[in-house]
């Protein structure tokens, strides 16, 4: 009965997103008030009924539901409630339906929250998105509906890929989602503009906190997956330039160039059609993660299935949403005009530095993860392309784009002063050349590229924090006086400071873990001992054990530091009968600046296991690095310039379009 | 002219999503091999016991014959051999046998046991495999008779693949 009404929520969200896409649409076409108002009621009625449908499917999960061939399909009884639940999103048919309740929980935020914003905006925005809504929803009723019934009803469902009944993917897939879906909004407000044939100020600051917050869910996203196959995987690597997670790596790059132009569009009202333009491949660039995930065009190590029919439909999709936003770009932007002029060397000058090296970055990453898809249909040659190219390449364009990252802030308006700007940052120079002495000095020469990366931390962490101590006069007042000005710095500032400090927290970490991972490989018995970067590991036990479905060979490992013990770890093996498959359950313990990582592996026969050792150094860095970027996110986001005032916009004059200054 | 750089990432889009499109035909699990249309490797094979004639390259000239790799310790090989069989009765070609990396006493047992459709088997320690592009078992290939590799298949054989594949391959390199 439940899953009926899910099904049926599911059709009459389509039925309103047909509503939202052609009523507000043709009412701001028209002028016509009524119409518009009705976009809000209509984005908020259709979050109600996807939401119904996913609770339903979520407690179809719960109760272990097989009549739905999609329960059947990916759970069984013997699961425990999380991943019961966290299998709903652990399929295609249920993460389809998580992405469609993703963007109508945006959707719905927008006719909540955006009170601000001019209704005939908000109308043409609502009414994009209930496009992109019917596309994936006609999608899942038609090629991957998760309410699909079975009969007859089997006693227990196939289960769960054991690789996803885990922690880290419980919330990892959501966070990604809500990054990825949340851009549309971007890509919404981007369209609503073109449809307008306007953008100034304020609509880049009435675009920000919703580019802001996908980013920020995004950032956490990524950061998690990566996290999860770190910890998953059990080969010690916590990134594999794999198609899909170049697939969310992506919209991230891109979405951060958005970030730093969607400022130049409001506080200089220039730079336009490029933020427009950048808007749309954000958001572009999820859907053709999405395609290439679920449409199985590229080989992967992420195990999703694959069916011809439904990439056919996501393309469609694609062409649609893609195409025709760069169609009506190409159309439209020529008519935008530019405002303010600036200088090669200003502030704006560097935040266009910042996004063209960031669009190649993400242009590199593009080319690497589709050539050999292009390469198969132009030539009918198999390659592919490993993480030597990506580091190759994708390095050498960040390494100028951080170097420049800690410069950028320090220049002003319109016209900087590089020689003035460099001055101040004497300070973080001499730091960041300490930093690389230092690593020599203990070290050794060998660690030269360790160096540099370390060097190049310290710098973009010297120069934010020379950048903010300037803000709040630091040491040129009294203490209590700066403190307060620390205190009245807007949020926004806060946010950049913070997010740029964990950027370099991320560098020093990805530095660390590439130059100083050390591994080791050995057969070992129980009694026996392996000596690893000034650890010894004990292996005093193996063990057989039963959890709630599955059974484990499990090592009881102690880690000492000469005769002391430092901690017990316990990496385990496991199989699961019902799936037939295998599972390695890694230990890791961590004191922030260093993992131990330990995997068993498998028994030589004669009483012996293999045991996998990491000693992976600044590996934690980098997701607190990024936890911190998504903090100084979320505090930028909660600056009051979002919420009040501020974004009001000129009048417009009736027979100009906006003129330049 | 500057209108002309806005339609720039339309027209790339386009393209890309052309590529796209074919490439949803293909899949990325078959993989090509760079021996097509090049000659068959050279190899001098022992026999299995029981058997005195082994396999060599010599043995590849003078028609179109299929080389089956397989071993007894490989499970979809046990899958294809009724199809493998039926083929052989047709006596078409011959089908020569590569047992791959494989104890040859196992394999003699195994052929006694599900009947041996092989006109002549080599013993391969894996050497030969290597040649051949061999990174799982059973592939099969089909030799024209100038003892050029004219088609792999990759995986065990059925039916299907034999009736739509491999003999109409056989009927144009058959001239």
């Amino acid at each position: 009965m439940i899953d009926e009404i899910g099904h049926f929520a599911l059709v009459l969200a389509l039925c309103i997103a047909a509503v939202q896409i052609v009523v507000p649409l043709y009412g701001a076409w028209r002028g016509d008030s009524a119409l518009i108002a009705l976009a809000r009621p209509a984005a908020v009625a259709q979050f109600v009924f996807i939401a119904t449908a996913f609770l339903s499917l979520m407690h179809a999960y719960a109760v272990s539901d097989f009549s739905l061939l999609n329960v059947a399909a990916n759970s069984s009884v013997a699961k425990p409630l999380l991943y019961k639940i966290t299998g709903v999103w652990s399929n295609h048919e249920g993460s389809m339906l998580l992405w469609v309740f993703m963007l109508a929980l945006f959707g719905a935020g927008v006719a909540l929250f955006g009170g601000n914003l001019p209704p005939e905006l908000r109308a043409r925005v609502l009414s994009v998105q209930a496009m992109i809504g019917a596309g994936f929803l006609i999608y899942i009723l038609f090629a991957s509906n998760p309410f699909l019934r079975l009969d007859p009803v089997p006693a227990d469902g196939n289960g769960l890929n054991p690789i996803l009944e885990d922690r880290g993917l419980a919330f990892h897939p959501p966070c990604l989602y809500a990054g990825y879906v949340g851009f549309s909004i971007s890509f919404c407000f981007a369209i609503a503009a073109l449809i307008e044939g306007r953008v100034d100020p304020a609509w880049a600051r009435w675009v920000r906190p919703w580019t802001l917050a996908a980013w920020c869910a995004l950032t956490i996203g990524i950061a998690m997956g990566s996290w999860w196959s770190y910890y998953t995987l059990g080969w010690g690597g916590w990134w594999y330039w794999d198609p899909v997670e170049n697939a969310s790596f992506m919209p991230w790059i891109i979405g951060t160039a958005l970030l730093h132009s969607a400022i130049v569009v409001e506080k200089r009202d220039t730079l336009k059609a490029w933020t427009i333009l950048l808007a749309i491949l954000t958001f572009s660039l999820s859907l053709i993660g999405t395609f290439l995930v679920r449409s199985g065009v590229l080989t992967s190590v992420h195990a999703f299935a694959s069916d011809p029919l439904r990439g056919v439909f996501i393309l469609a999709l694609l062409g649609i949403a893609t195409g025709g936003a760069l169609l009506l770009f190409a159309i439209r932007a020529p008519t935008l005009q530019g405002g303010g002029l600036f200088a090669p060397i200003s502030r704006e000058g560097g935040l266009l530095l910042n996004n063209l090296l960031l669009s190649t970055a993400a242009a590199t990453v593009l080319i690497g993860t589709l050539y050999p898809l292009f390469l198969d249909v132009v030539a009918h040659q198999k390659v592919s392309v490993g993480p030597p190219f990506f580091n190759m390449t994708f390095i050498p364009i960040m390494v100028p784009l951080l170097i420049a990252m800690a410069v950028g802030p320090l220049l002003s308006w319109k016209r900087g002063d590089l020689f003035a700007a460099l001055q101040r940052l004497k300070l973080a120079f001499a730091i960041a050349a300490g930093a690389a002495v230092m690593v020599l000095m203990l070290m050794g020469a060998s660690s030269l590229g360790a160096a540099c990366g370390l060097a190049l931390a310290a710098w973009i962490l010297a120069a934010v924090i020379v950048e903010w101590a300037e803000r709040i006069h630091l040491f040129a007042e009294p203490l209590g006086q700066s403190l307060r000005r620390a205190l009245r710095l807007p949020r926004a500032t806060w946010g950049m400071t913070l997010a740029h400090a964990g950027m370099a927290v991320v560098v020093a970490g990805i530095t660390g873990s590439s130059a100083w991972s050390v591994e080791k490989i050995a057969n070992v018995r129980p009694g026996e001992a392996v000596e690893l970067a000034g650890y010894r590991i004990a292996l005093d036990e193996i063990s057989q054990v039963r959890g709630p479905d599955y059974v484990a060979t499990r090592a009881d490992l102690r880690l000492l530091k000469g005769d002391k013990v430092i901690a017990a770890m316990h990496p385990e093996k496991r199989f699961f009968p019902l799936e037939k498959g295998g599972q390695t359950d890694v230990a890791i313990r961590t004191n922030l600046l260093a993992d131990v990582y330990a995997v068993i592996g498998d028994p030589d026969g004669k009483g012996g296991y293999t045991l996998r050792l990491y000693y992976n150094p600044l590996v934690p860095w980098i997701w607190l690095g990024a936890a911190v970027m998504a903090f100084g996110g979320l505090v930028s986001l909660s600056d009051r310039r979002h919420r009040v005032g501020a974004p009001r916009r000129a009048q417009r004059d009736a027979a100009v379009p906006a003129p330049a200054e | 002219m500057r209108r002309w750089l806005y339609l720039l990432p339309v027209a790339v889009f386009a393209l890309m999503a052309a590529g796209f499109y074919i490439g949803l035909s293909r899949d990325p699990e078959v993989l090509p091999s760079p021996l097509i249309d090049e000659p068959a490797p050279q190899f001098d094979l022992p026999p299995l016991p029981g058997s005195n004639k082994g396999l060599s390259t010599a043995d590849l000239k003078g028609g179109v014959s299929l080389v089956n790799v397989f071993a007894s310790w490989c499970v979809p090989c046990r899958e294809e051999h009724k199809a493998l069989s039926a083929f052989a009765a047709l006596k078409r070609v011959p089908v020569y046998g590569i047992d791959y990396k494989d104890k040859p006493k196992a394999a003699a047992d195994w052929l006694t046991e599900l009947g041996n459709p092989y006109t002549q088997i080599g013993a391969d320690d894996g050497q030969v495999g290597i040649a051949w592009g061999v990174y799982g078992v059973p592939e099969t290939f089909l030799v024209d008779g100038a003892g050029r590799i004219r088609y792999k298949h990759v995986g065990p054989l059925s039916q299907a693949d034999i009736d739509k594949t491999i003999l109409p391959l056989i009927a144009r390199f058959g001239q």
